[in-house]
């Protein structure tokens, strides 16, 4: 028993009991069931868990905290509407915004950053790290944290294009589709169907096996993968706008096609066109992760968080932990997508179950 | 009851042409490679008479669809041609690889789904509580990794720090049950990881529907017990949409397993895809992608017709 362990149960059993005083039930069930939790994982992996225990709730609150900073800094600087909209979002969208922020300025400013060049030895293979290179050397020698920051730009931008393809060509396909209907509608379902009962993973090692993979086959590649779920999406939408009476009176009016998917329908569409990107953001980076983990995806010397976890992995059977930072940062985003998606779905929605 | 075989053997026709259809893709992508295959596998180096020799012995010489035909009827009665690295029949490697991967799909299957469910249902009954926004937090993390990400933690932490499982999934026939599941259990876990997140999820939303529907209102007005309510009400109902969840999940063990092989070098049929796709092994990529594919559809047909006979309204379409 030592000042830690009695300092700490005393901060848990403290606080709940001041969050059960001044009848904070959210805050008293938060506390006391991470006191519960601590006393069994304190019995058996003794200190070093309840270490474990403080660091994470130490990092949550500082993630809390920071994403609490953003969402007010958020509120000062946008515009009055934007502002009433981020005052009532939750601390969750808040963290999600402020991780694909810093991603951003990752990747746009990669080269200012980054202390080394994403290709450049510097030294020895797996050198441990010192005051030159933060996290150490890869397989190569070449500087870890340069090539996470390039890694930024290079993974993130690929699987941004990708999206940004598979959203053109699935939107434009599926808003045409319903404002023309029949046989082209009837077609361009069923080969979305065929498409969409082919796992994306294996699809994809399919189409890379024979095309060869260089990184604009496998922008196309993924871009027809994922288009087929934009596609459906956009067409359901679009199928309940296309009904209205104002599309009626613009079609009464003479205008074209080209013009009723622009100016009408798309404005009438955009809430859950633009969750859905942000959905398919998520899979198709998953998709190229996992791609470039198997080797298929962008090729080396490019640094890239997928092959840089392969290229790493042996350094986890020593316990050291750095292979797993390009496969947390791929994580973090997806997630920090994921928050912001939810409270978009949210808000336009108005879901309140 | 007629009436529901009729659907159910529309259902299946509509799942074999999907088949069919994708049968083609597979055999055709192959057609669409620069050159053709005999260039493609002998590279630019190769003289004519080689090209020609080889073409030959593939049967290359022959119109496309003549080569479909005979290539689907061969596949149908399990003889997927050779190799083109070994020289082997491709079916008999894969029989064994593709049994490797059920197994471990099952495994997986067989702790998610029981636990899943029942976290899926307790999450909606105590929805908007802390237990559900934590529960939301976590399993939406889950989701977010790559499985690879997951694999890892769980190597470094479990097998290497605390040194309880290995790390290595080989298994082979001389092994004990036991030890093929001891063996097997990370791999087994990190998919067991995603899949709860992915049903946990579905589970919720489609339980939540359900609760909110005016029958079930109707039954508490009226002073229905809880518990009744939930057995008697939403269970019946909910039967349909938890078939679906299930066996979209577990078509997802069966496909998502690939990576997970990988990490684990588990000798299963996702390993082999990804070593004949860099090795350029057409015969082999072929096979595997249709065994994938077919997997994939007979688990969505099944979630199909699963609903259809639990769910009254499902056998009489608008």
């Amino acid at each position: 028993m030592n000042y830690f362990i009695i300092g700490f149960y005393a901060l848990l059993i403290g606080g709940s009991s001041l969050a059960a005083y001044y009848q904070k039930r959210t805050a008293f069930i938060l506390l006391f069931s991470l006191t519960l939790v601590s006393f069994v994982m304190g019995i058996v992996g003794g200190e070093a868990m309840l270490w474990t225990v403080t660091i994470g709730a130490g990092l949550i609150a500082f993630s809390a905290g920071v994403s609490y900073s953003f969402r007010e800094f958020l509120v000062v600087i946008l515009p009055p509407n934007g502002a009433k909209a981020m005052r009532t979002a939750p601390l969750t969208a808040g963290f999600g915004l402020f991780v694909i922020f810093t991603y951003a300025i990752a990747g746009i400013f990669a080269p200012i950053i980054a202390p080394f060049g994403e290709a450049e030895v510097i030294s020895s293979a797996f050198a441990p790290a010192d005051e030159n290179m933060l996290l150490g050397a890869d397989q190569l020698g070449r500087d870890m944290f340069s090539r996470i920051i390039y890694g930024a730009r290079n993974t993130v931008g690929l699987a941004l294009l990708a999206t940004i393809l598979a959203f053109v060509m699935g939107a434009t396909a599926g808003l045409y589709a319903a404002t023309k209907g029949g046989k082209l509608d009837q077609l361009l379902g069923r080969i979305v169907d065929v498409i969409m009962s082919i796992p994306s993973l294996i699809f994809s090692l399919l189409l890379l096996s024979i095309f060869g993979t260089n990184t604009v086959t496998l922008i196309i590649v993924i871009a027809i993968i994922y288009a087929p779920r934009v596609f459906r999406l956009a067409r359901s939408v679009g199928g309940n706008v296309v009904v209205m009476d104002y599309i009626e009176a613009a079609k009464l009016r003479g205008e074209g096609t080209w013009y009723l998917i622009r100016k009408e329908i798309l404005p009438n569409s955009t809430a859950p066109l633009i969750a859905e990107f942000g959905l398919e953001f998520c899979f198709v980076f998953l998709l190229v992760a996992g791609l470039s983990f198997l080797g298929l995806g962008i090729q080396p010397p490019t640094a890239d968080w997928g092959s840089m976890v392969r290229e790493n992995a042996t350094l986890i059977s020593f316990g050291e932990i750095t292979p797993l930072i390009p496969a947390g940062a791929i994580a973090l985003l997806t997630v920090a997508v994921n928050f912001v998606v939810d409270w978009m779905l949210y808000r336009s929605s108005g879901l309140k179950e | 009851m007629g009436d529901i075989a009729g659907i159910v053997l529309k259902r299946l026709g509509l799942g074999l042409i999907t088949l069919l259809v994708i049968s083609i893709i597979i055999f055709g992508a192959v057609e669409f490679l620069p050159g053709d295959l005999a260039q493609a596998v002998l590279g630019q180096g190769a003289t004519e008479e080689n090209l020609a020799a080889f073409r030959k012995q593939l049967g290359l010489d022959r119109a496309a669809p003549i080569r479909y035909f005979e290539w689907l009827g061969n596949a149908v009665t399990g003889d997927f041609g050779n190799s083109l690295v070994s020289q082997k029949p491709v079916s008999e490697a894969i029989g064994e690889r593709f049994g490797n991967t059920l197994f471990l799909a099952l495994y997986a299957a067989c702790i998610a789904v029981p636990i899943a469910i029942f976290l899926g249902v307790l999450v909606a009954l105590y929805r908007n509580s802390v237990f559900d926004r934590v529960a939301n937090v976590m399993t939406l993390t889950s989701i977010s990794s790559p499985e690879f990400f997951l694999g890892y933690i769980l190597i470094l932490f479990i097998s290497v720090k605390w040194e309880m499982f290995p790390a290595i999934a080989k298994i082979d026939d001389g092994m004990t049950l036991m030890e093929k599941l001891n063996r097997t259990f990370l791999p087994a876990l990190t998919m067991v990881l995603v899949v709860v997140a992915h049903m946990m999820r579905m589970t919720r939303a489609s339980i939540i529907n359900l609760l909110a529907s005016p029958y079930v209102e109707m039954a508490r007005l009226k002073g229905v017990p809880a518990w009744k309510v939930i057995v008697k009400h939403t269970l019946p109902n909910a039967w349909a949409p938890v078939i679906n969840v299930i066996a979209m999940n577990l078509a997802y063990l069966i496909t998502g397993v690939v990576l997970v092989e990988v990490v684990f070098v588990y000798p299963g049929i996702g390993q082999m895809l990804v070593d004949s796709v860099s090795k350029r092994d057409f015969p082999v990529v072929q096979a595997c992608c249709l065994i994938f594919a077919a997997t994939f559809i007979l688990l969505n047909l099944a979630a199909d017709v699963g609903s259809i006979l639990t769910n009254p309204r499902l056998r009489h379409p608008k």
